[in-house]
């Protein structure tokens, strides 16, 4: 048995009766239990039960019932609820919280036989972006352990980057599958919202949350989102859309837009644009647009999921569950001392500022001014659409940084300059590895109209099948 | 120096709970009186990732209140979050809806004292209830109870139209018949279905603007609003004519001690940082959910009392009566749809049926003699084939065993003897057996007549008819 195999090899290897869903969970049970001391991609691994849905996936093989997720090894980010299954954010404040009832992404992907082998690490309720922000410590980035594997679903993209799950599951709200996906070398799909349920997923920034996944390649990334997405009436925000299928035009064309590529130091330029090279050698058209708002992008989103947090994080206050301080003097003692152990800066830092932004005599300053914002950058890509079919951009402005070099806040949120926009706007984007710049991976991002999903995923099969960056894996 | 005349201005904000089978935003059942923390499911503990889904059902009662207030309807509305911190408030913000309401300006009629009010209804809003405190059954801890955590509750403020106690009890009653009318909410005062929040200034008449308010909370009962709205306006005098000033201030009433104090509740904030809930598209008020709405509209209170005046020729505290409970006026609809007269069936409801519900502790829906019985009890006394009397012990027997009025009239032959022929020889054999009162009679001495009307009466068993008694009595004492 070999790490990195495809899906569909996987699939075609069970089938064979080559190795069982026992065996193959095993297998990667075992490059966990071998690498994860050292990468902390898992928060937890939960072997009984990934054994016990390997045995029911052999039952339902042997049966002739199995589909192409039958018997797959997987993980979850840890902000997916699963019932009878620690659920803890990677904060102090859910280190015990045990959640009765399944989100829906897991409950479906389990459905379609997936074997859950454990939660993957992450920044603390996903605000980050290098899953430093873990209570459970930092994750770290499989082709350089000194460097991050991005964040906030750091754990999920070093996991399927180092071979120790074939497929797992993350989410993005301003980047935090598309960075990570770029930082560990792997291909990750936040698809638009709406797509895919939200429900048992934690929320961070409601508005703004999508439920994603990473795989070794967009062929990969396409499976697992087929049983992912769909309407949920558990949420009222996910869309009636029929499923995503591959589906591109022979001739693209794509746009370069003016304020992601200006400004690309050297070696990340160059790599970049010879990523976008490729797709017009494959006949598809670069086109030069701007897309203005680009800058106003950050400070909005952290205005918007700021606020927002601020009020998502407000049931944790030690009444009903999660971490809750000992020997409260009275209730304002119980919320105080409650909520200051139990989050960590970072957390703590965008509930206040979300607070500030909505606290009446700013909410107009702020709020209101950033929400204007939102629609200007939905507006500038809905007239972008107009004159190209996607937009090709870097993910990150470099590639994975050293654990501990961006200790700013304010830094580690210009991060986000280029995933953020796209957030916004709620469209599909799609990060998949493009080359490499100093031995690290670098990743290449397309972004949609909204549902096109089928149409990044043309384009970026394409590309998969011209280069083979995602077939390169860190060694050890 | 001669006292100042003082005009008091209140307006009502009153919490209607709809009666939906579930909750406003989960699927778990919306009901009274189970035991603490039943009837909570995971999105109304508040727990992590859960998300609301808006209860159609409540949307549809909040328009159909909306219709019957002629009140604006917002094509699109939307909820927001009302964020504050208090243990019974599971997510630490409330779903409520701030600056777009589903129901715009209306106005609600009422009648006090003979004459007709109209009340302006600012806005209604949809907003989930939270849970309730336990404060009296822990020592030195707080007992939590989410049962009602979820519940739909519609806000209804009023506008400061109000201008005494009286006036508004008046408008909480006709919004306590008014929703019951509508079937969107069951009236339970006491199990909190319907509370008042009351705001209250006094001003001294004649002054345009408008005084300094406190806000009253949570009245629950008709006559604590009336006493509580009292109390705070003789407060606000009393302070203001001391030379003080009335601070803004919410306050809560204390029926014990009759008066209001100063709430101290952590569930007070300055700033509830509401904004748009972004787990919730907005609402979009189609025309087919308009129609559905509009086709539950049933008459209202004061259409009926108007056409229970005019066109039944009923007065003003006949009507009262009859259109305060919607199921009285059901009733009274019912009796009369059997053809008898409105006149005597108010009277019936009003009289024998009301005390005997009163003395059986039952309400009018629970009435063992049904409407159609009640009306052809009534046609029978119309129609002389039983007296007033008689129908009394009809109405007895239906109320205790069942069974149908004609068949008991005639089981038991209550019939009234109106064969002209057999009361006619009675009638001349009471005349004959008594000569002596015949002579008194006949010298003009008239009330002898009642003498031989109860002689005949009991002759017969009460079963003749008094009015035909009296003809033939006086045919056959005037004949020689």
């Amino acid at each position: 048995m070999q790490p990195f195999a495809s899906i569909a090899d996987l699939g075609r290897g069970l089938a064979r009766g080559d190795y069982s869903a026992r065996e193959l969970a095993t297998f990667h049970l075992e490059r966990i239990a071998a690498a994860d001391d050292d990468l902390n991609a898992f928060i937890h691994v939960t072997q009984e039960r990934a054994l016990r849905a390997a045995d029911a996936a052999d039952r339902r093989i042997a049966r002739g019932e199995g589909g192409p997720l039958t018997g797959i090894p997987l993980a979850h980010k840890d902000i997916f609820c699963t019932e009878g299954v620690a659920t803890t954010c990677a904060s102090r404040m859910l280190a015990d919280f045990v959640p009765p009832y399944d989100a829906t992404v897991v409950a479906r992907l389990a459905a379609a036989g997936t074997v859950c082998l454990g939660k993957t690490n992450m920044d603390e309720f996903a605000m980050g972006s290098s899953s430093e922000t873990s209570w459970f410590g930092p994750a770290r980035n499989p082709w350089d352990r000194d460097r991050a594997p991005g964040g906030s679903s750091g754990g999920s993209a070093a996991a399927v980057g180092a071979g120790l799950v074939p497929c797992a599951t993350g989410t993005d709200t301003g980047g935090s599958i598309r960075q990570p996906a770029a930082f560990c070398g792997v291909t990750g799909l936040k698809p638009t919202y709406g797509r895919v349920s939200r429900y048992g997923m934690i929320a961070f920034a409601s508005s703004l949350d999508q439920g994603g996944a990473f795989g070794l390649s967009v062929e990969d990334v396409e499976t697992v989102l087929g049983a992912m997405e769909g309407h949920d009436p558990l949420d009222s925000t996910s869309a009636e859309r029929a499923p995503t299928r591959r589906n591109g035009a022979r001739s693209m064309r794509i746009g370069l837009p003016s304020e992601y590529w200006t400004g690309l130091a050297g070696d990340m330029g160059e790599c970049l644009l010879a990523a976008a090279k490729e797709l017009e050698a494959a006949g598809h058209a670069l086109v030069s647009h701007s897309l203005p708002h680009t800058d106003a992008a950050v400070p909005a989103y952290y205005v918007i999921a700021g606020a927002e947090a601020s009020a998502n994080l407000s049931r944790y206050d030690g009444v009903r569950f999660g971490f809750r301080a000992e020997d409260p003097a009275d209730l304002d003692d119980l919320y105080r001392r409650s909520r200051a152990a139990g989050f960590g800066t970072e957390v703590k830092r965008r509930i206040l500022t979300g607070t500030y932004t909505l606290s009446v005599g700013y909410y107009d300053a702020y709020y209101l001014k950033a929400q204007r914002v939102r629609r200007r950058i939905q507006q500038d890509f809905l007239e972008a659409f107009e004159e190209v079919d996607a937009i090709a951009a870097p993910v990150a402005p470099g590639p994975a940084f050293e654990l501990g070099a961006v200790d700013d806040p304010v830094a580690m949120y210009r991060q986000d300059v280029f995933t953020t926009p796209a957030s916004l706007a709620g469209l599909p984007a799609m990060s998949m590895p493009c080359g490499f710049v100093g031995g690290l991976p670098v990743g290449l991002q397309l972004i949609g109209p909204a549902f096109e999903e089928g149409r990044l995923l043309a384009l970026g099969h394409e590309f998969q099948r011209r280069t083979d960056w995602h077939r390169r894996h860190p060694e050890g | 120096m001669a006292a100042m005349d003082w005009e008091s201005v209140i307006g009502l904000e009153i919490h209607v709970q709809l009666a939906t089978r579930s909750k406003i935003f989960s699927g778990a059942e919306a009901a009274f009186g189970a035991p603490p923390n039943t009837r909570a499911c995971a999105v109304d503990l508040g727990m992590p990732g859960v998300l609301p889904v808006l209860n159609r059902e409540a949307v549809r009662m909040a328009l159909t209140f909306g219709l019957a207030i002629d009140a604006e309807i917002a094509r699109t509305c939307r909820f927001d979050r009302k964020n504050y911190f208090y243990p019974d408030l599971p997510k630490g913000y409330q779903i409520s809806q701030f600056d777009q309401p589903i129901v715009g300006a209306g106005v609600v009629e009422m009648e006090i004292d003979g004459a007709t009010r109209r009340i302006g209804i600012r806005r209604a809003h949809l907003e989930e209830d939270a849970g309730k405190s336990l404060h009296e059954d822990y020592a030195d801890m707080t007992g939590i109870d989410l049962n009602r955590a979820g519940t739909p509750l519609l806000e209804v403020v009023s506008e400061p139209d109000l201008r005494t106690p009286a006036e508004a009890e008046a408008f909480f009653r006709e919004m306590h018949a008014v929703v019951r009318y509508l079937g969107i909410c069951d009236g339970n005062l006491n199990e909190g279905s319907m509370r008042g929040d009351a705001n209250v200034s006094v001003r001294p008449r004649g002054q345009q603007r408008l005084g300094e308010r406190t806000e009253i909370k949570n009245l629950n009962s008709f006559r604590f609003l009336r006493q509580a709205i009292a109390h705070e306006i003789d407060r606000q005098i009393g302070v203001l004519e001391s030379g003080g000033g009335v601070v803004r201030e919410t306050r809560l009433y204390d029926p014990r001690a009759d008066e209001t104090r100063p709430m101290r509740g952590k569930e007070l904030s300055d700033d509830y940082r509401y904004f748009p809930d972004p787990d919730l598209l907005p609402v979009r008020v189609t025309s087919e959910l308009l129609a559905e709405a509009r086709a539950l509209v049933p008459e209202l209170p004061r259409a009926k009392r108007r056409r229970y005046r005019e066109d039944l020729g009923l007065s003003d505290s006949d009507t009262g009566f009859l259109t305060g409970d919607p199921d009285v006026a059901a009733y009274f609809e019912a009796t009369l749809a059997t053809g008898c007269g409105a006149k005597p069936a108010a009277n019936w409801i009003m009289d024998r049926v009301a005390a005997s519900l009163n003395r059986s502790g039952l309400d009018i829906s629970g009435c063992p003699v049904a409407p159609e019985q009640l009306g052809r009890l009534i046609a029978r006394i119309e129609e002389g084939v039983i007296s007033g009397k008689i129908a009394g012990t009809v109405f007895d027997v239906v109320w205790e065993e069942g069974g149908e009025v004609d068949a008991i009239i005639d089981a038991r032959g209550l019939r009234q003897v109106s064969d002209t022929g057999e009361l006619d020889r009675i009638v001349r054999q009471v005349v004959a057996d008594h000569p002596e009162q015949v002579e008194q009679f006949r010298a003009g001495k008239e009330k002898v007549l009642g003498f031989f009307v109860g002689r005949v009466m009991r002759e017969t068993g009460g079963k003749a008819d008094p009015r035909q008694v009296n003809v033939l009595l006086r045919d056959a004492l005037r004949a020689r």
